[in-house]
């Protein structure tokens, strides 16, 4: 059975998908609900399952199991061209064979649209592109291509705008240019966005709320600042920039915090940021929320003592540290250069220091290294 | 100016390493010139003949006259053997690119039972010799009681051109990109409307070629033909006849006719593709 599902409206809601190929599960019993209006990333490195699962949001895949709705109305199994939604595709999906304004009155002609030109022409505007109506898409630049793909599914006015790594092909500058131009006509035409990307920063950047996806499931869901501050596995921690994870045992409570001993040293953890479920746990600082100093400076906080700088680089707004800790783990720091110089040097024996609150705590029996030999950068498209 | 410096404070050159540095330049374009002089000498030749005053027979020049082009119907069937050949070759092309596109389809964008084996036995009738075909079509027709003529000709066509069609119209869809008619898909058309607006427009270069291919397959077949046509004189079965008494010179002017117009196709082709692509 099929039906028009093109007035629905509301949030997107999948319950229970899964998708098989076989013996391979590309998505794994996922449910996920983006709000209405907001703009939703979904974040993970090559195989994760999110672009299967963008797919299946836009009727080019069928899930094996569970359903999808569009505010009250189930559109699992409705083909893409009964669905509100539009599609942004990787390497854009422009038709060759027509000119811009034609690819982007396609949708608007198919719908039996009558103002086709008034909306072309707008849209056209929007994406600031206006004088390339005639043209056709060999004759357009990486980012003028990127730009009509948007135009051509925008139009259309959707309940749901899916992008697949949109900016995958462009150069790094063009792309820092197109997320905060994407996150402004996102505001501008108040559509719901759903992301896909490998790109943690290019997430960070655009997105309302991110979902980390790893092996067909959502690792977690939150707020960039949530997912960056408080990772509740390894994988987030690793992924979405880059963590201190040390071992440790939690030996007591302190009202609101929890009593961490790592390797002897005490510290406090935030309860809140406990996402350990027993005894044994790793805690996890960002690199650059430690502060180095020489061991006669006073510090408060907590404080790591017996450090030894091994290695100093000086990359512009900051210098990385590289500091070998007694138990032999060596811990990363950034330092902001906001006082001119690098001011330890290799082989200093030093303090590190941070502010409790910065602490997270993962459990005891994670994988440290899970999501940190995934770099984003040398991944390929799904 | 630096030139004329360079050449001034350069030490002599021989005259031999002179050339062996110009033939060193020009070797791609020598062997251009010499290959395409080889590819195309037959058809100066057919058309400077086509210029001569023969009378019976067209091998020896005897003088230049128009009169061949301003009548090309002037040797006896000639123009009869001609318009077989263009009906024979219109119907072959019509079937052919119809099944044949069809085909390509079925094995380029559908997974089923037999696809490869099916790809496999589409390039039978190419490898197969032409006199086998010819020789079995024949007996096969007569096993079923049908008289060689017209329409076995046709038939005999359509059946050696489908996997000339085939194959052209595959390549062309292999190389289409399939996200094309999902984002099709994505913005509102139906199957239909995807296959009408977005593959056919796209998929039609490489049948418009598999066309024009199964045409000039068609038109100038004889060992086939020549089985299957029985009474039906064919062009190159006239060619073939004719040339046992001396080929008229009005044979030259239609072949000449049928090259230039193959060349104007191919250009006029090519400026429409740039044009598009602009």
């Amino acid at each position: 059975m099929s039906f028009d599902a093109s007035s629905a409206r509301g949030d997107l809601i999948l319950t229970r998908i899964t998708k098989e190929y076989g013996d391979f599960k590309a998505v794994d019993d996922l449910s996920l609900t983006i709000p209405k209006g907001s703009f939703f990333a979904l974040l993970g490195p090559s195989g994760c399952g999110k672009t299967t699962t963008l797919r299946m949001i836009a009727g080019l895949e069928e899930p094996t199991v569970g359903s999808i709705h569009l505010g009250e109305t189930d559109i699992t199994t409705t083909k893409p061209y009964q669905r509100p939604i539009n599609t942004v595709f990787q390497n854009y999906a422009l038709f060759p064979h027509l000119t811009i304004f034609e690819n982007i009155a396609f949708g608007l002609r198919r719908r039996g649209i009558k103002d086709v030109d008034a909306e072309v022409n707008k849209v056209l505007n929007l994406v600031e592109l206006p004088h390339l109506a005639g043209r056709k898409p060999t004759q357009l630049s990486g980012g003028q291509q990127q730009r009509i793909a948007l135009a051509r599914a925008i139009v259309n006015k959707p309940a749901l705008l899916l992008l697949d790594e949109p900016l995958g092909a462009l150069d790094l500058k063009l792309r820092r240019q197109m997320q905060i131009e994407l996150k402004w006509i996102q505001k501008e035409v108040g559509l719901t966005f759903v992301h896909v990307t490998h790109d943690q920063e290019e997430a960070m950047t655009m997105a309302d709320t991110i979902a980390v996806m790893n092996e067909g499931q959502i690792e977690q869901m939150g707020s960039p600042a949530d997912l960056y501050d408080n990772p509740e596995t390894a994988f987030v921690a690793n992924f979405l920039g880059q963590s201190n994870l040390i071992k440790g045992t939690i030996t007591g409570n302190d009202g609101d915090s929890l009593v961490v001993d790592l390797y002897g040293q005490k510290i406090s953890v935030p309860k809140n940021r406990s996402h350990a479920v027993d005894n044994s746990m790793y805690a996890g600082i960002r690199p650059e929320k430690f502060r180095i100093s020489l061991l006669d400076t006073p510090v408060s906080g907590n404080v790591l003592t017996g450090g030894r700088i091994e290695d100093v680089s000086y990359i512009g707004v900051s210098t990385q540290y590289q500091v070998e800790m007694p138990w032999g783990q060596e811990l990363m720091v950034f330092e902001q250069n906001d006082d001119g110089v690098a001011p330890f040097n290799k082989g200093d024996a030093v303090n590190i220091s941070w502010a409790p609150v910065f602490t997270f705590a993962l459990r005891g029996d994670e994988d440290v290294t899970a999501g940190s030999e995934v770099t984003p950068e040398d991944l390929d498209e799904e | 100016m630096s030139k004329k410096i360079a050449d001034a404070t350069a030490p002599r050159i021989s005259p031999v390493v002179k050339f062996q540095r110009w033939f060193g330049r020009n070797l791609i374009r020598v062997y251009m010139f010499l290959a395409f002089t080889y590819l195309f000498i037959p058809v100066a030749y057919t058309f400077a003949f086509s210029f001569n005053d023969s009378g019976k027979s067209n091998l020896v020049w005897k003088g230049f006259t128009l009169d061949n082009w301003k009548n090309p119907c002037g040797a006896p069937e000639v123009c009869n053997a001609l318009a077989n050949s263009i009906k024979i070759g219109f119907l072959a092309t019509l079937f052919s690119t119809i099944l044949g596109t069809m085909i390509a389809f079925a094995i380029g964008r559908h997974n089923f039972k037999g696809r490869s084996t099916s790809n496999l036995l589409i390039f039978l009738p190419m490898a197969t010799p032409e006199i086998v075909l010819g020789a079995s079509l024949l007996s096969l027709f007569l096993v079923f009681k049908i008289n060689p003529g017209f329409w076995p000709t046709v038939i005999a066509h359509v059946m050696f051109c489908i996997s000339f069609v085939v194959v052209t119209v595959k390549a062309r869809i292999a190389s289409l990109d399939p996200r094309l008619e999902q984002a099709a898909m994505d913005l509102y058309a139906n199957e239909i409307q995807t296959f009408r607006r977005v593959t056919l427009p796209l998929v039609a270069p490489g049948i418009a070629g598999a066309a024009l291919l199964a045409f000039s397959l068609s038109f100038d077949d004889f060992i086939i033909t020549n089985f299957n046509s029985g009474t039906v004189i064919t062009f190159p079965k006239f060619v073939y006849t004719a040339a046992a008494r001396g080929i008229p010179a009005q044979a030259n002017v239609i072949g000449s006719g049928m090259f230039f117009l193959a060349l104007a196709i191919v250009i006029a082709g090519q400026i429409l593709n740039r044009r598009k692509a602009r």
